[in-house]
């Protein structure tokens, strides 16, 4: 299996990554070296087999409904790189 | 007076208690020592004024007899862990000018119980790495010599760009150099398919990687959630067990989080191995396998006989498939936990024209190399159309390998002793990276644990014919650390001490 470049492009915008044209043979190039090591794993006979959700037996502990937390604007926003009256500012979201 | 940073996590616990020293001369000595190193780069961010502010406030505490376990001792902590207040970036870029403004599980359990924080330590950016290459902060220099090197050649690579000059294995190699360096008396570290264990192979080193969910994962800059988990670093059997048990515990916060409490680590150490049976696995022998790491495999099963262990042949069938899968299913997690890196929140902001423009022009700009590739991949596995083909297949693929163990342990074998690494520690800029896949090999022997959630103890084991550390792997039944520690001692006891180098670098 390998990815040819138009694939490069469309994985780019979906992981919302800019890759210049210039950089796209060099990273198609990385890409598929990596699927050809993985290529083996086809071969596996993994009938009826379930995929792994939890590495230990664990059930997915449960709390009281309550809430526990908030009310904390100025430390969620400490690390802001622009914030103005309790929000982040971003530039326009065209719809 | 002995020179306070070669004394162990132990000593100098027994030493603060028994007032011979104190907290501060004990932390003073390692910031000094930090100061000359800082050429080797282990650090990222130093914390001198905390770091005795911290001491001061232990010495109060040890003169009222009223010290936690880890009280006093200067440790250094990976750059993942979220440090209140502290610089935390996981050495990447887009997490420019980070400070936490909360405190890990992790490390507010190691200030629970005294201990005082040197700084932060070098790592791959996000985690992604086998030598410390990746990081935004450039490589760290191990402070184990190339063979052959002479002081002078050394310290010009010191001063340029590093090259030639060994790695201290990744993605912890801050953790690893500044144990190995005495810069620290433990070091936190975390592993995801062989961060911790590789590192400590390559540097002559403990390191432990426990059971998942035995630490908590909250406030770790996560990479695969699934396959991440803390660990410690240290130069004794005796010091990681201490760190760990410090460090290890039940977390409300992190739903992944074993809810059990943790062990006295520190008693298996030193415990009869008489009984016990080790399995040897047949697949971790590797076609064109390094002769020197060969011998010393079959050298620990000798030295674990020889203390009452029983050796016997195992079968891992699905051992050669744990690489591959790991390089769906690790990218996959990180793509997902990776794409809060937007610009909005916190961290790097590129200046752009609307949203979209600011995501992508801000994750081009902040992730290395390394880091983007491993998260095109994810994205791709995870995209529809391919991710039956891919990540779930992995995650089968997964459940074999998981269950290969499960067998072999239902076998009554107690643990299993592998290689930790198919060579000692190669150069700086040695894997050119042209082709990635070079460097994912040094982990064929490590991510099998991570796969299948055990715990993995790297003990150093030997020296090979250069004089470069080695090590070996055992590996556990879940959450049995304290069996790995009485095996790694055994084995340690066994081994020829392998003293650490002194310093060429000040």
């Amino acid at each position: 299996m390998s990815v040819d470049l138009d694939a490069v492009r469309r994985i780019a915008r979906l992981a919302r990554i800019r890759v210049t044209e210039a950089e796209m043979p060099h990273l198609q190039a990385e890409i598929n070296a990596i699927l050809k090591f993985v290529e083996a794993l086809e071969a596996v006979d993994v009938e009826g087999v379930e995929p792994m959700t939890s590495v230990i037996p664990m059930r997915l502990p449960m709390r009281d409904d309550v809430v526990t937390d908030g009310e904390i604007p100025g430390k969620v926003l400490a690390n802001a790189p622009l914030s103005e009256d309790d929000f982040f500012l971003v530039p326009r979201v065209i719809e | 007076m002995t020179d306070l940073t070669s004394l162990t996590l132990a000593e100098a616990r027994d030493r603060l208690k028994s007032r011979a020293v104190t907290s501060v001369e004990l932390t003073r000595a390692h910031l000094e020592a930090m100061e000359r190193a800082k050429g080797l780069n282990a650090y990222i961010a130093m914390t001198p004024e905390n770091a005795l502010q911290m001491a001061k406030a232990s010495d109060e505490r040890l003169i009222r007899g009223e010290g936690g376990p880890l009280e006093g001792l200067p440790i250094g902590v990976k750059d993942l862990y979220a440090t209140e207040g502290v610089h935390t970036q996981a050495c990447s870029h887009i997490l420019d000018g980070f400070k936490p403004t909360y405190e890990s599980t992790v490390t507010a359990n190691l200030w629970r119980d005294g201990a005082v924080m040197l700084g932060k330590l070098n790592m791959d950016e996000f985690a992604m790495g086998s030598s410390n290459e990746s990081s935004y902060y450039g490589p760290v220099a191990s402070p184990w010599l190339p063979p052959n090197w002479s002081r002078e050649k050394a310290l010009a690579a010191l001063a340029g760009d590093k090259r030639g000059l060994l790695t201290p294995g990744g993605s912890s190699g801050g953790s690893s150099a500044a144990v190995a360096a005495r810069l620290c008396l433990a070091a936190t570290a975390s592993d995801t398919g062989g961060s911790i264990r590789q590192p400590a192979a390559f540097t002559g080193t403990v390191g432990i990687k426990p059971t998942y969910g035995r630490c908590s994962r909250w406030g770790m800059v996560a990479f695969a959630s699934s396959l991440d988990q803390a660990g410690s670093l240290a130069r004794t059997m005796r010091d990681a067990a201490i760190m760990l048990r410090s460090m290890a515990g039940p977390d409300p916060k992190d739903s992944t989080c074993w809810p059990e409490p943790v062990p006295d680590y520190e008693a298996a150490v030193g415990r009869s191995v008489k009984g016990l049976t080790i399995g040897v696995p047949k697949e971790y022998r590797l076609d064109g396998m390094n002769p020197e790491i060969e011998a010393l495999w079959s050298k620990g099963a000798e030295w674990l006989r020889d203390a009452g262990a029983k050796i016997v042949d195992v079968s891992l069938p699905n051992t050669k498939h744990a690489l591959p899968a790991y390089y769906i299913v690790a990218p996959a997690e990180a793509s997902s936990n990776l794409a809060r890196y937007d610009g909005v929140r916190y961290g790097l902001r590129e200046p752009s024209a609307d949203i979209v423009d600011l995501y992508e022009k801000t994750r081009a700009r902040g992730f290395g190399s390394e880091v983007r590739r491993r998260l095109m991949i994810g994205t791709y596995v995870l995209s529809a159309g391919y991710y039956d083909a891919y990540y779930l297949r992995a995650q089968k693929i997964r459940t074999l390998i998981k269950r290969d163990f499960e067998r072999v342990f239902a076998d009554r074998v107690d643990a299993v002793l592998t290689p930790a690494t198919p060579s000692a520690a190669f150069g700086i800029g040695d894997k050119s990276s042209e082709d990635p896949v070079e460097m994912y090999l040094n982990d064929v022997f490590t991510v099998t644990v991570n796969m299948a959630g055990l715990p993995g103890l790297v003990a150093p084991a030997g020296l090979s014919n250069e004089g470069l550390p080695l090590g070996l792997q055992l590996i556990g039944r879940p959450f049995d650390e304290e069996t790995l520690f009485s095996l790694g001692e055994a084995i340690g006891q066994a081994a020829r001490p392998i003293p650490l180098p002194e310093p060429w670098w000040r």
